[in-house]
């Protein structure tokens, strides 16, 4: 059973199309994010969801039921904003309790549900306050506490940790997650931050100048990204343009630009020998030292010290930069500056995608 | 402490011209005003003080009656202001297009471009005997003889509406564009109709506007003189009328002042009470920040 489904949505803004045929379901209960940069047409997508934009064509379903004929007061979605749009003329009581007193519940009702997700949502006895008085995270579970107390069937996130500060933001998203398990609601998360959808979704939907470019776990678009979108798109990666040498067996020899040649999966079917091509190679299946099955040469420029996600720069022979994966950095691992080094990775590693034009 | 001094002295130095208008402009005349309003004249150059000009005023129904019918319609007058003015400022803020939204507003602003004087015997050229409107009626054969639309209080609410209306537009475009959409779309999105999101999420937002807008708006029309006069005529009864008559016509300072004390003070009791009655107050709405 599905809670949410789109069938080839369009939305067109005169001669600009923001949302170019977007189907997809959304499984009960599960957490989806729709991940794009921005100008990706995300953003016109949740309207379309929540009601505030009519699709120029297409359909939603809620619950197997079309809502396109449906007010957005009357969806079963709710959404949660940028910015929260939490009421500022209200306290944080009567801002949870406005979609209950829309809906004409009883006074006594409205009290215990109001008092249950101020609960829930770890804010017990901060009915009284001012909306003011919050903090940025607490305002962040009134927002969704605003929602939840009405029971949606889909509840639509409009990359609601944007504004806050990268500490809170890192907190946000566990805390997120675990709400979600808590209220077992369909959530819809929209965001142009990878790491995000990555951590929290159990699907994400990698979104492109109107279009869905792959819809999948976050491990399977992580690992297996299906274009060369996706794949510089999700996590980090090293990005080589080249031509392809020769095609067999799913596998491609790359012949990379300035120099160099590596064997890579074949991403697209799209590939042909002499055709241009893009390599990606993640930093951290990047190893220091000779023997891997493809091999290349450079020399050590700067040390970029992140903790477990820092990385080596180094210069290859044929002028790319590359970033090196390096999880140690705690000096046992003897690399300076200046020093000539080979680098490598297997060939499963390594996935090439055809460039267009 | 020679930064401290200097800004002191450039404290000083800004706040001198707007010190000296309100002190020797605003406060020095009401003090004159009100010092004349306690004085009788007994005699050639013979004065005593009391508040016998005060008693007069009481004792004497058509001052009272005309400084609470002025007081009533001008409440009429801000009410009207506000139901024509909001919708417009809705629109020029939230409906209409970022582009046109200045076009708009200058229009709003053209009538200041035009004298009141002028503008009221714009009104007299349409609506009187031989004004356009009547002309029109007897053209089109809705009325047999000319008909007169002037000197008569509905002409004169009109006029003043639209004279006052784009103080009240101006604040509240203000404040309304500040508000932010997906306010309005959260009140939406959370179940709210048309009308629960315009009375429980707008209304209270621009409240601000809406109080500034209305004190501004009900003290302009409580003391204006010129539309009240030129389109009501003898019949209007304005209290500034009879202000007007008090020092020229009759040149009786004392009462003079005396009315104007008393309208100065009426008119900041109503808009007293009507903040008390909506449950507003200034530092929350007009020097909210």
């Amino acid at each position: 059973m599905h809670d949410l489904q789109c069938e080839s949505l369009s939305k067109r803004f005169g001669a600009y199309t923001a949302v170019d045929s977007v189907s997809f379901d959304v499984p009960r209960g599960s957490f989806f994010s729709i991940l794009g940069p921005s100008g990706c047409g995300k953003t016109t997508l949740m309207r379309m969801i929540a009601g505030f934009e009519t699709p120029t064509s297409g359909d939603i379903r809620i619950k197997g039921r079309s809502v396109l004929s449906t007010p957005p007061n009357k969806r079963p979605v709710k959404m949660v904003f940028q910015h929260l749009a939490l009421f500022p003329m209200m306290n944080v009581g009567e801002n949870i309790a406005y979609g209950l007193r829309c809906r004409g519940e009883n006074r006594a009702d409205i009290a215990r549900k109001v008092a249950t997700v101020l609960d829930r949502v770890g804010l017990p006895g901060t009915a009284e306050k001012q909306v003011s008085q919050l903090s940025g995270g607490q305002k962040q579970r009134i927002a969704i506490a605003r929602c939840m107390v009405l029971e949606p069937d889909v509840l639509l996130l409009d990359e609601p940790l944007g504004a806050l500060d990268l500490k809170l933001r890192e907190r946000m998203k566990i805390e997120l997650k675990q709400l979600q398990h808590q209220f077992e609601t369909t959530f819809l998360y929209i965001t142009h931050d990878q790491s995000e959808a990555l951590l929290m979704s159990d699907n994400v939907a990698v979104m492109n100048a109107g279009e869905f470019e792959q819809i999948g776990a976050p491990q399977d678009l992580y690992n297996n990204p299906k274009t060369g979108f996706v794949a510089g798109f999700v996590g980090d990666s090293n990005r080589w343009p080249g031509r392809a040498l020769s095609v067999s067996d799913g596998k491609v020899r790359v012949a990379i630009d300035g120099g160099g040649e590596a064997i890579a999966l074949a991403g697209d079917e799209r590939i042909a020998a002499g055709g241009p091509v893009e390599l990606f190679v993640r930093p951290e299946v990047i190893s220091i030292g000779a023997g891997s099955e493809n091999t290349l040469g450079g020399t050590v420029e700067s040390l970029l010290f992140n903790g477990a996600s820092s990385r080596i720069l180094v210069r290859m022979a044929n002028g790319h930069l590359v970033e090196v994966g390096q999880a140690v950095m705690d000096g046992s691992v003897s690399i300076a500056p200046g020093e000539t080094v080979e680098i490598g990775w297997s060939r499963s590693h390594g996935r090439a995608f055809s460039v267009a034009g | 402490m020679a930064r401290t001094d200097i800004g002191k002295l450039s404290l000083i130095l800004l706040f001198a011209p707007f010190a000296l208008w309100i002190a020797l402009l605003i406060i020095l005349p009401q003090l004159g005003i009100g010092y004349i309003s306690l004085r009788e004249k007994v005699g050639p150059g013979e004065y005593t003080f009391g508040f016998a000009n005060y008693i007069a005023f009481l004792s004497e129904p058509i001052y009272w009656n005309t400084l609470l019918r002025t007081a009533w319609m001008s409440i009429l007058v801000t009410a009207m202001a506000l139901a024509v003015g909001f919708p417009v400022a809705y629109y020029i803020a939230k409906i209409a297009h970022r582009r046109s939204r200045a076009a708009l507003f200058l229009m709003c602003l053209i009538p200041l471009w035009v004298s009141d004087l002028v503008r009221a015997f714009g009104w007299i050229v349409i609506l009187r005997e031989t004004g356009l409107v009547s002309s029109f009626l007897q053209k089109i054969g809705l009325v047999s003889g000319p008909v007169e639309l002037l000197y008569n209080d509905a002409t004169v609410v009109m006029g003043l509406v639209y004279t006052v209306v784009l103080f009240m537009i101006v604040p509240l475009v203000s404040t309304l564009d500040g508000m932010d959409n997906s306010l309005i779309e959260a009140g939406y999105n959370l179940g709210g109709s048309r009308f629960t999101v315009f009375r429980r999420i707008v209304v209270p937002y621009a409240m601000p506007g809406i109080v500034a807008g209305c004190i501004i708006v009900f003290m302009l029309t409580a003391g204006s003189y010129l539309t009240p006069i030129l389109l009501g005529g003898k019949n209007s009864m304005w209290f500034t009328e009879q202000i007007y008559e008090q020092f020229v016509t009759r040149y009786n300072w004392e009462s003079g002042a005396t009315f104007g004390v008393l309208l100065l003070v009426f008119t900041s009791f109503v808009v007293w009470l009507g903040l008390r009655l909506t449950g507003q107050s200034l530092a929350s709405t007009v020097a909210k920040d």
